[in-house]
């Protein structure tokens, strides 16, 4: 099954390292990896997500809370959560087809970012296989993808459990059945919008 | 022993900040934490610290090879529960500690390695003697530092010392840049603590889980009690003894766990595993209950996991969350230390009567018994399982032994009895040959009034036999026991068993043990027969300063019974029918 953990790390040379060279040890390849400062001042929020069965899932996160510069972990699995990636695309284009472009972009609410005389640039946030989508239907077309940068998934847990919450709760990413209350159905529906 | 004693500087500086240079900081902070001696190798980037050791009142033992000092450090530790201390230099010195460091990871051993490495401002670019060392000890070590400033050596190192110490042991390294020494810092002791030590947020003991544990010990009809290394390392020894006499359940034994419970005792029933007696492994793949007491049901003790007794709930109490249902799926896992976790669970434990279930063990024990092999006839042959028992029984079982590592490590295992813990000193989960000498050596120094024995084989000891001049140099009274059979043969007996007795690159030529111990000035003896075995090892004994003695054991001797690699646990290879040593199922006592 697809793994999501966060890992609150200490901001310090080679904390990504030990992180990554645990999932290595466990022969476990990483889907997706972003890191980025988080809301607590020194320590970087990392998302890692991993294919592993699923009682690996807790001796990953047992072993992450073994590296010394890690504080928090948190274990999505099927949690209720928000999940989103971002991907630059550019896309060969010149002024005759870029209209085409400009109404794809529109349906997948992506943005054109960069425009040149041979080529233009989509910026688009979303769940993966939005995104996944997009590239999809850039590819069937005529247009040529020329370059495509994703982030990598980044991942919250809907509701308030922050992970100062899910510490204090103690049992938190075991326990998903009390993770706060469903988002309004509008909401759920508005973030899954897909465009087919 | 030379100069152990040395000018003392004043302790003023432990307690009032002083300005030190980097190099003084490491062994001020060292006498801070209680280090009185350390197992090193100097070089050029760790030449300031060497320069700045003459004023702290810390003893060196200079070590052959850094594999040995980074296994001083670890038997150090094994022998006395404190914090094993090794130093290298940058580079190959450095990179020579990282099979000692493998050995503590694997065994939970509290042991910190500081290194030198080349100035920080050259450090990344290939200088000499340069090696990325926190780089390659990353998945040996438990954490490790890298440190380019004085002021942050202090720090640093405390960490490094409550980070091997506490919840699961394990080694921590710290590197030292060259300028980081030179330079120099306010060291101040109290303010380098590092901060309260977090517990892995993972322990989990519930009351529910505790009511439950105490129900399956109440209904149990067949419990066993697993006991490992973990219940030394949590001190537990007397909590296991109340639990296991109190509900009359036996015990059986890890290799690490050896000495943990009195092997003296009648609920005893000896170590588990691929070389357990038949009737332990049989327990335990019979038991309706096994309590796994610090221990992490290693491949060496369960055999075929897929069979690995199946009729019995499992209760786990283990302090690391991530070896809960890593290798065997348990029923109520008690994640904490073992002692506080049995403290809790013992009031909940009622005496029971166990007596049918050890009758049926016994019963089994008749059929296998090992022979009481003092008893036995001198049929002329010296067997190992007869060095090993004697001895045992001259020593009084009292002696600290290091093993190394292949058959006479099993035989040690299964023929000397150890009452006490740490008194078995031994490579388990990295199984490190060449660990045996210079472990005993650390051993020894921890506990210079205890009888210390070597033993090893004629392969592992040739390992790291340049450690003899250690022992000289530093003049240290340990025996060693060198069960000297021609080959590797632990590799033998599998290449007897598996491969068709293709012996191959497993007949070994080693030097006249005695004459190289006489090299040294260490005095030794061989020993040809049973007849001369306990006057040889009266005479090790009574010898003033180290021995040597050199068993020329039975050639091809195996060590039985034995559970092949992935085998079920009770699909032994017994011993075979005529053994002199142990009578099969129809010989008389």
């Amino acid at each position: 099954m697809t793994h999501t953990f966060i890992a609150y790390v200490e901001d310090m040379p080679g904390v990504l390292t030990r992180v990554a060279s645990l999932f290595r040890r466990l022969n476990i390849n990483i889907h997706s990896l972003t890191v980025g400062h988080s809301e607590r001042p020194g320590l970087s929020r990392i998302t890692i997500v991993c294919e592993a069965s699923a009682e690996a899932g807790h001796r990953i996160r047992a072993s992450l809370y073994k590296l010394e510069n890690v504080v928090d972990v948190d274990d999505i699995a099927q949690a209720p959560s928000v999940t989103r990636e971002l991907a630059l695309i550019k896309v060969a284009a010149t002024p005759k087809n870029r209209s085409q472009i400009f109404e794809l972009a529109e349906v997948f609410r992506a943005r054109i970012v960069d425009l040149a005389p041979e080529s233009l640039m989509i910026e688009m946030t979303g769940v993966e296989s939005k995104i996944e989508g997009l590239i999809q239907v850039l590819n069937e077309g005529e247009d040529r993808i020329l370059e495509i940068c994703r982030s990598g998934k980044m991942t919250m847990r809907r509701g308030h459990h922050t992970s100062r919450v899910l510490r204090a709760m103690g049992a938190a990413a075991e326990d998903n059945a009390e993770s706060g209350t469903e988002p309004p159905e509008n909401l759920e529906a508005g973030a899954a919008v897909e465009p087919q | 022993m030379a100069s152990r004693t040395k000018p003392h500087t004043s302790d003023a500086h432990l307690t009032t900040p002083t300005r030190l240079t980097g190099a003084e900081i490491i062994w001020a902070t060292l006498v801070g934490e209680g280090v009185t001696d350390v197992f090193g190798y100097p070089g050029g980037a760790i030449l300031p610290a060497y320069d700045a050791l003459r004023k702290f009142p810390i003893h060196h033992t200079l070590v052959r090879h850094e594999q040995g000092a980074a296994h001083m450090a670890d038997g150090y530790a094994r022998a006395s529960g404190k914090v094993g201390v090794a130093i290298a230099t940058s580079g190959p010195g450095a990179t020579n500690l990282i099979t000692g460091i493998a050995t503590a990871m694997l065994d939970s051993i509290p042991i910190v390695c500081i290194t030198g490495n080349v100035s920080s401002k050259i450090l990344g670019t290939d200088a000499f003697q340069e090696v990325d060392i926190t780089g390659i000890t990353l998945p040996v070590t438990k954490h490790n530092f890298l440190v380019n400033r004085a002021e942050d050596i202090a720090p640093a190192l405390r960490h490094a010392f409550q980070i091997a110490r506490s919840g699961r042991p394990g080694p921590v390294l710290v590197d030292i840049t060259k300028d980081a020494q030179q330079a120099s810092a306010i060291f101040d002791f109290a303010a380098a603590k590092p901060r309260p030590y977090r517990p892995h947020p993972m322990l989990k003991v519930e009351p529910s889980g505790l009511a439950h544990a105490a129900e399956l010990i109440r209904d149990a009809k067949r419990p066993v009690i697993l006991a490992g290394h973990g219940v030394m390392e949590s001190g537990a020894m007397e909590q296991v003894r109340t639990l296991a006499e109190r509900a009359q359940i036996p015990v059986a034994l890890t290799l690490l766990g050896l000495g943990s419970f009195p092997a003296s005792h009648p609920l005893n029933l000896g170590m588990m595993g691929m070389h357990g007696e038949a009737w332990v492994n049989h327990a335990i793949q019979e038991a309706d209950l096994l309590i796994a007491c610090g221990m992490r049901f290693d491949d060496r003790v369960t055999g075929s996991t897929s069979t690995y007794a199946l009729k019995a709930k499992k209760i786990h109490i283990e302090v690391d969350p991530a070896e809960i249902n890593k290798n065997i799926k348990v029923d109520v896992a008690l994640v904490g230390d073992l002692r506080a976790v049995l403290e809790d669970l013992l009031p909940l434990v009622a005496t029971r009567d166990g007596s049918a279930w050890l009758k049926t063990i016994d019963a089994s024990k008749g059929a296998v018994a090992v022979r009481d092999i003092k008893n036995l006839p001198d049929s002329g042959h010296l067997y190992a399982a007869h060095v090993m028992h004697d001895l045992w029984r001259i020593t009084g079982g009292d002696a600290i032994v290091a093993t190394d590592v292949g058959q006479h490590q099993m035989w040690e295992a299964q023929y000397f009895h150890h009452e006490q813990p740490r008194t078995l000193i031994t490579s388990g989960g990295l199984g490190t040959m060449g660990f045996a000498l210079p472990a005993a050596i650390g051993a020894k120094t921890a506990c210079p009034d205890k009888e210390v024995w070597v033993i090893a084989g004629d392969g592992g000891f040739q390992m790291t036999a340049a450690e003899l001049s250690t022992i000289v140099q530093e003049g240290l009274n340990i025996n060693i026991a060198i069960i000297n059979n021609g080959y590797l043969g632990m590799v033998r007996q599998w290449q007897e068993f598996f491969y068709e007795r293709n012996y191959e690159a497993t007949p070994l030529v080693s030097p006249d043990f005695v004459k190289l111990a006489d090299a040294h000035g260490i005095c030794g003896r061989a020993v040809h027969s049973r007849a001369e075995l306990a006057d040889a090892v009266a005479e090790a004994r009574s010898h003033n300063g180290p021995f040597l003695l050199n068993f020329m054991v039975e050639k091809e001797d195996a060590v039985y019974p034995m559970i092949p690699a992935g085998s079920a646990l009770h699909e032994m290879i017994r011993r075979p029918g005529k053994s002199p040593i142990v009578e099969s199922a129809d010989d008389k006592l």
